[in-house]
């Protein structure tokens, strides 16, 4: 006791702006608030991932229609069937189990994405492996397909989903859940008024063309959504996501596939 | 609560406002006074970090070598700012999404740093964290100020509740876009500073130059 005691008497003696004392808070201080940072940041780590899983949750719900204010979202997701698509040849994998695999790190692993040669939407790497999400009626026939998509606009890679009626060519809306276009401007992908737009558009024409586009003007209304005004690149941006996800590239021979009951 | 302490606190919200008096922290109150919610978040975070930045540092004041006290300061001040944000993260997990790096900002707020050294190196702990906090809720009353006029007129609400009903939703309101951009809050605080000073003659700095009358030759 009357050892530490000194220890601390002869600290508090110290000059203040000698080295000694200066090294000694410096190191000490950094230890302590070290600790502290890590400390917190390891507690609230499982916190915050349920609140990260809870919001992509949220948002497959709403690019459903099914959320509302209040809508018990763990319960209602539930009926969401997660599974996993192999770019490559459009099928269904069992490689993976859909609960815990990481989309964005798989598009970052080379083992299991390839660089674009082609790459409209700007995204440099695309996964060879999809997690996406179907919805089914209480009899077990198909009710919404939704896709995973996401690239470039202005400042900022937006990232959303693509919910498909169960013809697989009838949009029935389209959300970003995270993107950080101008507020005012390219941020009015938020505004419901504008995503409304895009509740029955449809993606390939008879002949199987992908026709959908986001632009100011077109002749071909049901593939036409208007574009942002104030906010050109990131409506081309959206544009080339779109176009890049539902086509050959994306989700094009999983979708056919899934049609004719071979995915 | 003695008179002086008093002082420490009710002083800053608006004879020495830290944003209408000094023109501190103007950044952070442009990029979060779009919406109220955002707004209250990151006045309540601003509040928490100066309160025990002062008080942790007043506390230390003894021990602080001259040499490294600004990098002591900062560290502190770092460091509750990261806290703070993992609590936000955890807790209000929509709202730190619009605050996103603004949290982080919180570090070279002006403010946190100017009460440290100006205050906190010299005072005793309880009096640094009552300045603190004072320091704080005279931003948070100004972020506030301006995010009441940004959102009710230029989204037609406050807190998120439709007040004026906007024409996007068969309303009669117009809302104003430009006040949902930042240069917005610029113009705000420029007339709150001007309607501050002309309230409080006292508060007007002295200029620092004279304008010279013309002289015809």
């Amino acid at each position: 006791m009357s050892n530490s005691n000194n220890i601390f008497v002869k600290f508090k003696k110290m000059p203040v702006d000698g080295m000694a004392k200066t090294i000694i808070v410096a190191t000490t201080l950094c230890f302590i608030c070290s600790m502290v940072v890590s400390f917190a940041a390891v507690n609230l780590k499982s916190k915050q991932e349920v609140n990260k899983a809870l919001d992509k949750q949220k948002n497959i719900l709403q690019v459903a229609g099914k959320y509302y204010e209040g809508v018990n979202i763990k319960k209602t997701f539930s009926s969401f069937e997660p599974l996993i698509v192999d770019l490559e040849n459009g099928k269904f994998t069992n490689k993976f189990d859909p609960l815990v695999f990481d989309d964005k790190k798989a598009s970052q692993d080379p083992l299991l994405s390839i660089a674009l040669k082609e790459d409209p939407a700007s995204i440099g790497r695309r996964a060879n492996f999809v997690t996406i999400y179907l919805l089914k009626n209480n009899d077990g026939s198909l009710d919404k397909v939704i896709l995973p998509v996401h690239g470039y606009g202005l400042w900022s890679t937006l990232y959303g989903f693509i919910a498909l009626e169960n013809n697989l060519n009838d949009i029935f809306g389209l959300q970003f859940y995270q993107h950080a276009e101008t507020p005012g401007l390219g941020a009015e992908v938020d505004n419901p008024k504008w995503k409304a737009q895009w509740k029955g558009k449809k993606l390939n024409n008879e002949n199987g063309d992908l026709m959908i586009q986001v632009a100011k003007t077109s002749k071909e209304k049901e593939y036409h959504i208007d574009a942002l005004a104030g906010a050109t690149l990131t409506s081309n941006g959206v544009n080339n996501l779109v176009k890049f996800w539902m086509g050959q590239s994306g989700f094009k021979k999983f979708l056919k596939n899934l049609k004719n009951g071979e995915a | 609560m003695s008179q002086t302490r008093k002082q420490l606190l009710i002083d800053p919200l608006v004879d020495n406002n830290p944003i209408t008096l000094q023109v501190l922290g103007i950044c952070s109150a442009l990029a979060v006074t779009s919406s109220l919610n955002v707004a209250f978040v990151m006045s309540l975070a601003v509040i928490a970090v100066t309160g025990f930045s002062s008080l942790f540092i007043s506390m230390l004041r003894n021990y602080i070598p001259n040499s490294i006290r600004i990098i002591v300061q900062m560290v502190i001040i770092a460091s509750l700012v990261i806290l703070v944000d993992q609590i936000i993260k955890a807790y209000a997990y929509e709202i730190s999404k619009t605050l996103s790096v603004f949290v982080g900002l919180i570090i070279t707020n002006c403010i946190v740093m100017g009460r440290a050294e100006a205050f906190a190196m010299k005072n005793t702990p309880v009096d640094s964290f009552i300045d603190g906090v004072g320091n704080g809720l005279g931003y948070g009353l100004l972020l506030m100020c301006v995010g009441v006029v940004r959102e009710l007129f230029g989204s037609g609400t406050l807190f998120g509740v439709t007040i004026l009903d906007p024409v996007s939703n068969g309303g009669w309101y117009v809302p104003n876009g430009l006040l949902l951009l930042p240069p917005s809050a610029f113009f705000i605080i420029g007339f709150l500073i001007w309607g501050v000073r002309s309230w409080k003659k006292s508060q007007v700095e002295a200029r620092e130059y004279k304008i010279q009358t013309l002289e015809v030759h």
